[in-house]
């Protein structure tokens, strides 16, 4: 009965919640800025907006040009009911299921590059051969670090990797799960195109990555690319928070208390780090992205000795 | 507080990392004198009290690493006109990879050595070799010749870190010497850019093999 | 064959697979007497090809039903040679594959090398692809040395023949040099290494070896030879320089069973050995590891830079080869340090790889040869757009891209999450030397798929979406019924397997029986350590849930949608040839592994005011071949070239040789 209960609470936090850190974010970026900056709810707003327009599709396309935005959608939602968020286990848990939530959001990004692609603009070829380049510097970090958590807990599946078995190990192996809250917080903002990868605020054709991609994707497709991609940071955010404070206290609303400030608390520092830097040279991200597999590798090989 | 210790030298690990992956030069000074802070604080850190002649030490240390040479260097950037490394011997991301080759490699010799058993545990041994290591990459694979103090700075600190080791046992003299020699090291190399810089119009070292005649 | 002589009779699941084998070798016979001119010689061929290989399934089906090692041992008239066969879970295993492809094959090949469009070499292409797969199914069952290596040699030398099926073009002959060459220095080692079993065990009898008989530094020997020899065969990095030359420039359907079948009887022939060998060290099962994984990065580095389609392709397999050469490593590194669960899941996902890879890159190469059938050229960026005029090819392309890239939810991904959950179990264990090599593996297995994933981005983006590049592209049509149905066969069975992957486990257990023995099988089966059911609900569950906001989205475009050109950024004038070529997608990669490719471009001079008409030019090859083999060979012709001094061309001359000989042996003590 809790179970089914925690289900619930899951699926529709993951489900409702993350519009509400693009907003954050904006709110915080807004801040310094010296703006009062859109309402925090505006990224709902434009999501129902853009679901009740209408749109107009390219004349080169084919289905697969249709077929992008819903499988990045449903694998990001997928993904969302693998990884924990508070004390317990997420809905659908089982050994190797890091695996699967990788490989999940491996399928969205390969269908959101061959949409982009569909269109035979040039802009579009460009954001997908950037996006799927940086890929492939984004995925070692990122098993390096699910590496790292592995080996400390034992444990081949999210659930357990970030659940309270962890927490005992931040004494011990501290700095290990510092070096890869590092290399992921790196991950995590060149997964989901943030500064100092991508701008996502500049005018469309002058992001490099993830904007330029959706340029021909309009109305209730474009509307789903959005909302998938808010919950792909929700993703991350979660993944960051469960390995910063990987604890379980007896009172299932104090976890979701802690986890909710904690995703809150991660949108923040993405929105002072938006705030604070300028986006990267195009080549110097290849080795942002080889810092944050050093940073991860780094922390296993610690674990080695 | 010798948990600390760890921690710190992980980060002075990460620093070299960032010596390495960065071709602003200004940027590469400031992380060399950041990781000389953080190593001239590293003795407090370590078991049992130091005393006077230790806090003596830290506060010199960190004092000419941390501002002392850093300002020397920068005013000879200032005066020379150069801000990026923009052609080093081999790319920023494969020196990043050589300086992980090393550092991992460093981890794993360092648990065959013989060490006292109160060191066989913590990072010292590796991190110093892994520092070593980074400066001797960036002596090399560098061609502005601020990059290679900046390469020469990074092995002292190495041998620095080695040092801490032997805390107890070495006289303060030898430490203030080791430090003023390293001092007049900068201070002659910045008067040598400063030539080369007017002589040749450049500050790249290729343009001494010209004197080889 | 002295198959009667067995009390078990014709039905028995060995003799069903030798008949089958005897019916496909044979299937090219036929078209030998019959016209060229008609298509009576190939139908009747492909009809004794799909008996035959329907008969050798029958054979596999019986004995995983019957569950009995069934075998057949005869005399043999070579000197020390047994015509000893049996069929175990290994071999059955691998006999899938050897029947599958060339079944399909043979009915894709009556549309794609049709006899009256081929009257020069059709004949010949069929006598090979026969005898090749009658030759592959003896190899999987041969239980004596000298058998397997006949075997071997025919099935290498049909190859040949295959290759260089088009022998007036210059390109396929150089190809069939290069593959003879190495094919040679492979079986050559495969000769050393069973003469020193020979040595070690007195017969050539292919059995185990007790870890008393043979001493460590025989064994690692015998270890070495295998890995050379076999992976020369496979394609291994770097021992892969004869393989993409040789598999772009075979027909389609030749390359699909190259790089679905004959590579895997390397593959077939490693784990063999390895499991007559008494375990080795956990080095060796690291160095296996470690080539594996240097093959995959470099196997789809090298895909990345290329520009014909079946060469990306045939690099793709040097890649697949290395995630099946991992898992063989790590279940080496399990059996020595006594990781039963790591022996099951690494053994058992490089065994489905070889099934899955068999798969998906025979249903590449077929829809491939569809495109190029279409369009004539196999260069990536003359091409475009093709998903509309080939709408089926295109799909399957597409479900083979996914596939091969190990997406879920088809079969690739099944395997890869056995190798992975492999290397993961032993990272987590307590010992360092395991454990480093396992994390690289797990980091290294995840570069290899999202390079894999960026590559067939690129290949079918540029091939099938956007509109055509040139004159080629526009006029294509879409390929007949007898090439759609083979691919349409594959595209099911990715499916099946990756929304299914319970029914696998089955003869994946049977296949690693005899490697594990049965006092350990006890402990458990695959199913016991890889949740493959909830991986099967989860792929469904994706399936419904993908099909739900796919018709969400559908019913609400249709409504509403209006159709325009794409947007220019304020460009009205766009046209084909401004899209993103794949040669521009690729070049963020190839840059950032610009050390591991030689790669030549042609830069144009462009004068500031009025610039004339200038082309660029970009090519990348391959460092091994290029920068190591040839001129290693060439260096090796100059000096030999000396040898030459002595052809004076007068009898006199040749006589004094002749005497100069004999005064040496008499001198000789």
């Amino acid at each position: 009965m809790h179970a089914i209960v925690h289900n619930l609470i899951h699926i529709a936090v993951v489900l409702i919640a993350p519009p509400l850190l693009v907003g954050v974010i904006n709110k915080v970026k807004a801040f310094f800025a010296g703006r009062t900056g859109p309402p925090l709810l505006q990224p709902y707003y434009d999501i129902i907006k853009l679901f009740q327009k209408g749109s107009v599709i390219s004349e080169t396309t084919t289905w697969v040009f249709l077929a992008g935005p819903p499988i990045a959608l449903s694998t990001a939602i997928l993904v969302s009911l693998l990884i924990p968020a508070a004390g317990s286990a997420a809905p659908i848990s089982f050994e190797g299921d890091l695996i699967l939530a990788a490989y999940l959001l491996g399928l969205g990004r390969f269908f959101t590059a061959l949409a982009a692609m569909d269109t035979g603009s040039s802009f579009e070829g460009m954001g997908a051969s950037r996006e799927v380049t940086f890929a492939c510097l984004a995925e070692p970090a990122f098993f390096l670090g699910l590496a790292t958590t592995a080996k400390l807990t034992g444990s081949l599946s999210l659930s357990g990797m970030f659940g309270p078995e962890l927490a005992s190990h931040w004494s011990s192996a501290g700095a290990s799960l510092a070096l890869v809250f590092v290399g992921w917080f790196i991950v995590a903002l060149a997964e989901n195109s943030r500064i100092p990868f991508d701008d996502p605020n500049t005018h469309l054709e002058l992001t490099m990555i993830h904007e330029v991609m959706v340029l021909d994707h309009g109305g209730p497709a474009l509307g789903m690319i959005l909302y998938g991609a808010s919950i792909k940071l929700f993703v991350f955010a979660a993944l960051l928070v469960r390995l910063a404070t990987p604890i379980a206290t007896r009172l299932p609303i104090v976890d979701w208390l802690i986890f909710g400030v904690g995703i809150l608390g991660v949108a923040a520092l993405i929105g002072v780090i938006e705030s604070a830097t300028a986006r990267l040279r195009l080549s110097h991200i290849p080795v942002l992205l080889v810092a944050a597999c050093l940073l991860c590798g780094f922390g296993l090989i610690l674990l080695a000795r | 507080m010798a948990e600390w210790l760890d921690p710190l030298l992980i980060l002075a690990l990460a620093l070299n990392f960032g010596a390495l992956g960065v071709s602003r030069i200004r940027a590469v000074v400031n992380v060399v004198a950041a990781q000389g802070i953080l190593l001239g604080v590293l003795p407090l850190f370590l078991h049992g009290g130091i005393g006077i002649r230790g806090f003596l030490l830290v506060a010199t240390t960190v004092g000419l690493k941390g501002f002392g040479i850093p300002a020397l260097l920068l005013h000879a950037m200032r005066e020379v006109e150069i801000r990026h490394e923009v052609n080093p011997v081999i790319g920023f991301m494969s020196s990043l990879l050589l300086g992980a080759v090393g550092t991992g490699l460093a981890i794993v010799f360092a648990r065959t050595l013989p060490l006292a058993p109160e060191h066989a545990n913590t990072l010292i041994v590796p991190a110093s070799l892994a520092t070593v290591w980074t400066g001797f990459l960036m002596l090399t694979l560098r061609r502005k010749a601020i990059m290679q103090v900046l390469g020469y700075l990074l092995l002292e600190n190495g041998v620095f870190i080695f040092g801490l080791l032997a805390l107890e046992a070495t006289p303060f003299l030898v430490e203030v010497g080791v430090l003023l020699d390293l001092f007049t090291g900068v201070f002659v190399m910045g008067i040598i850019i400063h030539h080369i810089s007017r002589e040749f119009s450049s500050t790249s070292m290729d343009r001494l093999s010209e004197l080889k005649e | 064959m002295g198959v009667d002589a067995h009390p078990a009779g014709w039905f028995m699941s060995i003799s069903l697979v030798l008949w089958g084998a005897a019916t496909v070798g044979l299937s090219g016979v036929p078209g030998l007497f019959s016209s060229a001119e008609r298509m009576s010689g190939q139908r009747l061929g492909a009809i004794l090809a799909v008996l035959g290989c329907a008969l050798g399934t029958a054979g596999v089906v019986e004995y995983w039903r019957s569950g009995a090692t069934a075998s057949i041992v005869a005399p043999w008239r070579i000197p020390e040679g047994e015509f000893a066969v049996e069929l175990d879970g290994l071999s059955a295993f691998f006999l899938v594959p050897v029947f599958l492809i060339p079944l399909l094959g043979s009915i894709y090949g009556l549309e794609y090398w049709k006899q009256t469009e081929r009257r020069r070499n059709g004949r010949k292409l069929r006598l090979f692809y026969g005898i090749s797969t009658a030759a592959m199914a003896l190899l999987v069952v041969a239980r004596n040395g000298l058998l397997f290596l006949a075997a071997w040699e025919t099935m290498a030398l049909s190859a040949y023949f295959l290759v260089t099926t088009e022998d007036d073009d210059p390109e396929a002959r150089e190809a069939g040099w290069i593959y003879l060459v190495s094919a040679h220095f492979s079986t050559l080692c495969l000769f050393a290494m069973f003469g020193l079993m020979r040595a070690t065990t007195g017969s050539f009898a292919m059995e185990s070896i007790g870890s008393g008989a043979i001493t460590p530094g025989m064994k690692g020997m015998i270890f070495a030879l295998a890995l050379v020899g076999f992976g020369l065969k496979a394609g291994l990095a770097p021992l892969h320089v004869w393989l993409p030359g040789a598999h772009a420039i075979a027909p389609s359907h030749v390359s699909a069973l190259m790089s679905g079948v004959i590579l895997k009887m390397g593959v077939y022939g490693f784990i063999r050995t390895a499991t007559l060998l008494p375990s080795v060290s956990v080095g060796w099962g690291a160095v296996v590891l470690a080539a594996g994984a240097i093959s995959g990065i470099v196997g789809v580095v090298y895909a990345i830079g290329q520009h014909d389609l079946k060469r990306l392709l045939a690099y793709h397999s040097v890649e697949n080869i290395g995630i099946i050469y991992m898992g063989i490593g790590l279940a080496l590194i399990g059996r020595s340090i006594g990781r039963f669960d790591c022996v099951v899941l690494g053994l058992g996902g490089a065994l489905l790889h070889v099934w899955n890879h068999a798969i998906f890159k025979s249903l590449l190469f077929l829809s491939a040869g569809s495109t190029i059938r279409a369009t004539h050229t196999r260069e990536i960026d003359r091409l475009g757009g093709l998903l509309k005029a080939t709408p089926a090819t295109g799909a399957c392309f597409l479900a083979g891209s996914a596939a091969i890239c190990g997406l879920p939810p088809l079969n690739g991904f099944i395997s890869e999450l056995l190798i992975y959950l492999g290397l993961f179990r032993i990272s987590t264990g307590e010992r360092a030397a395991s454990f480093a090599p396992a994390a690289a593996g797990a980091a290294a297995l995840a570069t290899i798929g999202a390079l894999a994933a960026a590559c067939f981005v690129k290949a079918f983006a540029a091939v099938f979406l956007g509109s055509p590049r040139s004159h080629e592209g526009s006029h294509a049509r879409e390929a007949p019924a007898a090439m759609l149905i083979p691919m349409i066969i594959l595209v099911c069975m990715c499916f099946m397997i990756g929304l299914a992957p319970v029914s696998v486990a089955a003869p994946l257990d049977r296949a690693t029986d005899r490697w594990i023995g049965a006092a350990v099988r006890d402990r458990g089966r695959l199913l016991d350590f890889a949740p493959l059911d909830r991986v099967g609900a989860a792929a469904i569950a994706l399936f419904v849930v993908a099909s739900i906001v796919g018709t969400l989205l559908v019913y609400r475009v249709k409504r509403t949608a209006s159709r325009a050109s794409t947007w220019g950024c304020g460009y009205v004038n766009a046209t084909p040839r401004m899209q993103y070529t794949a040669s521009s997608f690729a070049s963020p990669l190839v840059g950032l592994f610009a050390r591991m490719y030689r790669i030549r471009t042609v830069r144009p001079e462009v004068s500031p005011v009025f610039p004339r008409r200038a082309s660029f030019e970009s090519e990348t090859s391959d460092l091994v071949l290029d920068g190591v083999v040839l001129p290693v060979f060439r260096f090796t012709a100059w000096v030999f070239s000396f040898a030459r001094l002595t052809q004076r061309g007068s009898i006199q001359a040749y006589l004094f040789y002749i005497l100069i000989f004999l005064l040496i042996l008499l001198a000789w003590r």
